[in-house]
């Protein structure tokens, strides 16, 4: 098929197809509503976001969209710690697969793609997240529909060293170049020297990005103003997040697992930042009403690690019926402290400030204090510290983590020993046991 | 009839192995106890359970539920886990802050219990049987050592027989070798005892200096056990009274 006739199926969908599903569905919606009147609280949570709609709408055009994608636009594969605003002038589609493989850990179809990953000799110990998508690819199956092959990789080990050998492997298997940004491990602060190796290279991506999608390297102008959507959106989500500092929080740290969709995928967009400001001020409308994302909160309490996406739902009813709601998350968090170091006035530099000292990057000792910094914002009096066995970088520590939370803050902790992806490493029964008994402690 | 006080509370833990339950008076005295395998059918088992005691003390008892199978035990007023449940059984008995270890059939809990009953902090072994009753179950089914006799037998050991694996499946397979290449019984028992007793001490993690511990679960009824625990954990370790019943006991005062 030529790549002009794929461009223009690419523009209908992005803009008729997609708004017009859309509007079909608000429409079907708005019958719905005329028989039902206001939200109403569900069991023992508060009444549901009106911003889910849109939440809904805005990652559905994003996977619609990307199904037409390749050979009309360049597609990059990103890691979800990448600095994305150099693509963005470049006129990538940019697929997260990271976002991909959690929302397959939601539809619960995780066990069944890891296996096909894992029958070609790929170890259960690897990432859920790396086995998902690997097993996505192999199948060609993806709840999705369909993911854009992509002509450019794109691996940040600022997360995890894992993402380089998954991206390795995705690299071989697309035969597509795959370029990498490594910034090193920062003990305390990062040295000039540290700094400049990362500098050096976002600006080799600049060249091979422009090179792959067959433009001209991005101007400075562009690039600047992508860095200010970018810094913009990250701001709108950290408001979003720290309406959770009254009392009761008008949100649940579970909504703010699922609503940090966009500010991972659509970073640097003008859709990305109209969402949050949607949603932050429905936030406020919420906080000025006293409406809680928990309707009668009890207790306050902070999550570190990524959230068990299969058991989400779960998870967050259990704890809702006794009272008791995350209302910080070190994981949500960390969206919106990396990207307000982004300076628009430089925005290459501030880039490798803000992709450098991300919490997974940091020593221990900083990740500690960001924590009890949270646990002190947002008047949490418990921690519960997610063991992951996917994210070892993520996880390890933790054990000391609770003891100094404990000690120095004077509240509970516990660590609970689950998986982000894979429900075949949790046992459901044993972990909402293990929350039960940590919660009637409380009392 | 261990006390002489009129019955306030039904207690009833249903754990993996056994279903324990007790009637206690209102010093905290058990009256009456049943302790039975634990049935698939746990609703039929506890309704009998507890129709039985009824009739004993003659009257309805608010009833309060633990264990695995605490969701469904009927007409129970207060359900909470086994955590909350053996803390308060054991606070009853010892009322000063301890260090619990309940070894049970499907998990072993470290429940560090504060001055005033309040459980400060609490670990459990997770997704795996290594350093529970059901380890040192199958390994004494594939030995044919009655639970019962086994502190005897530990007792007569010459020396102990390192067993490596805290892997219910590879300590079973590693026993078999021992037993193969001739190693005897008593030694193999012993080994086994203390690789489990290091396993819920490496569990139980740096203790306070004058950190009292107290034992509570079925398998403190094995002296063999209780003393490997105690050279683990480099302390004396003290069993409570009716081991196995403390987690009803707690069910039952929380009722109450």
């Amino acid at each position: 098929m030529s790549s002009t006739r794929r461009r223009v199926e690419y523009e209908i969908v992005k803009r008729l197809v997609g708004p017009a599903l859309m509007q079909v569905d608000h429409a079907q919606r708005r019958v719905k509503s005329l028989r039902k009147r206001a939200a109403k609280p569900a069991g023992p949570f508060g009444p549901p976001l009106e911003s889910v709609r849109k939440l809904k709408e805005l990652m559905t055009r994003h996977y619609l969209e990307g199904r037409y994608a390749d050979g009309a636009v360049p597609v990059a594969w990103v890691t979800s710690g990448f600095p994305v605003e150099v693509l963005r002038p470049l006129g990538y589609h940019a697929v997260y697969p990271e976002n991909h493989a959690a929302l397959c850990g939601v539809q619960r179809v995780v066990p069944h793609l890891s296996e096909a990953t894992e029958e070609v000799g790929y170890a259960r110990d690897l990432c859920s997240y790396a086995r998902t998508d690997i097993g996505s690819v192999m199948l060609q199956e993806t709840p999705v529909g369909r993911l854009p092959k992509p002509d450019l990789l794109c691996c940040c080990t600022n997360i995890c060293q894992t993402v380089l050998y998954w991206y390795r492997s995705l690299a071989a298997h697309f035969q597509v170049p795959l370029v990498l940004i490594d910034p090193p491990f920062v003990y305390g602060e990062a040295k000039p020297h540290h700094r400049q190796f990362v500098r050096d290279q976002l600006d080799e991506l600049l060249v091979v990005a422009a090179r792959v999608a067959k433009r001209r390297a991005p101007s400075m102008d562009e690039i600047v103003g992508v860095t200010k959507l970018a810094r913009e959106g990250t701001r709108l989500w950290g408001e979003c997040l720290a309406e959770s500092r009254n009392k009761p929080a008008p949100w649940t740290g579970i909504d703010g697992f699922f609503h940090i969709a966009p500010i991972v995928t659509l970073r640097g967009t003008a859709e990305c930042n109209a969402y949050y400001r949607q949603l932050r001020d429905e936030l406020r409308h919420r906080v000025a009403q006293g409406i809680g994302g928990v309707r009668e909160e009890k207790h306050r309490l902070l999550w570190d690690n990524l959230p068990i996406w299969f058991d989400v739902r779960g998870m967050s009813t259990l704890l809702a019926e006794h009272g008791f709601n995350f209302v910080c998350t070190s994981y949500t968090n960390a969206w919106a402290e990396a990207g307000s170091r982004i300076d628009p006035a430089d925005p290459l530099g501030s880039a490798v400030f803000a992709y450098t000292d991300i919490i997974l990057n940091q020593d221990l000792g900083k990740r500690f204090g960001t924590l009890a910094r949270l646990a002190e914002e947002y008047s949490c009096d418990g921690a519960v510290l997610h063991s992951d066995r996917s994210c070892k970088p993520y996880s390890i520590g933790q054990l000391d983590l609770k003891q100094r939370l404990a000690k120095q803050l004077d509240i509970k902790v516990m660590v609970l020993e689950a998986d982000h992806g894979d429900p075949r490493a949790y046992a459901v029964e044993q972990g909402h046991g293990r929350l039960t008994a940590f919660m009637e402690s409380f009392s | 009839m261990t006390g002489a006080g009129a019955p306030v509370a039904i207690g009833v833990d249903v754990g993996s192995t056994t279903c324990k339950a007790v009637v206690v008076d209102r010093a905290g005295a058990i009256l009456r106890h049943r302790v039975e395998p634990t049935h698939p059918r746990t609703e039929q088992q506890t309704t009998r359970i507890l129709d039985e005691l009824r009739l004993a003390v003659g009257c309805e008892l608010p009833i309060g539920a633990t264990g695995y199978g605490r969701k469904r035990v009927p007409g129970a007023t207060k359900v909470l886990t086994e955590i909350t449940c053996h803390a308060r059984g054991a606070f009853s008995r010892v009322k000063r802050a301890v260090v619990l270890v309940d070894m049970g059939g499907q998990d072993t809990k470290i429940v560090r219990i504060g001055p005033g009953g309040d459980v400060a902090d609490f670990a459990m072994n997770d997704k795996c049987a290594a350093g529970t009753g059901r380890f040192l179950e199958v390994i004494l089914g594939r030995l044919q050592v009655p639970f019962d006799e086994v502190s005897a037998h530990v007792a007569r050991a010459r020396r102990s027989v390192p067993v490596s694996s805290t892997c219910t499946v590879f300590a079973e397979s590693e026993v078999i070798s021992l037993v193969a290449q001739g190693e005897e019984l008593e030694g193999i028992l012993r080994g086994l005892h203390e690789s489990l007793a290091k396993r819920v001490a490496a569990l139980a993690g740096v203790l306070p200096a004058d950190a009292r511990i107290v034992m509570s679960g079925g398998v403190a009824l094995n002296a063999a056990m209780v003393d490997a625990l105690g050279a683990a954990l480099r302390r004396e370790v003290s069993v409570l009274p009716d081991p196995q019943l403390v987690g009803a006991l707690g069910a039952a005062l929380s009722a109450s």
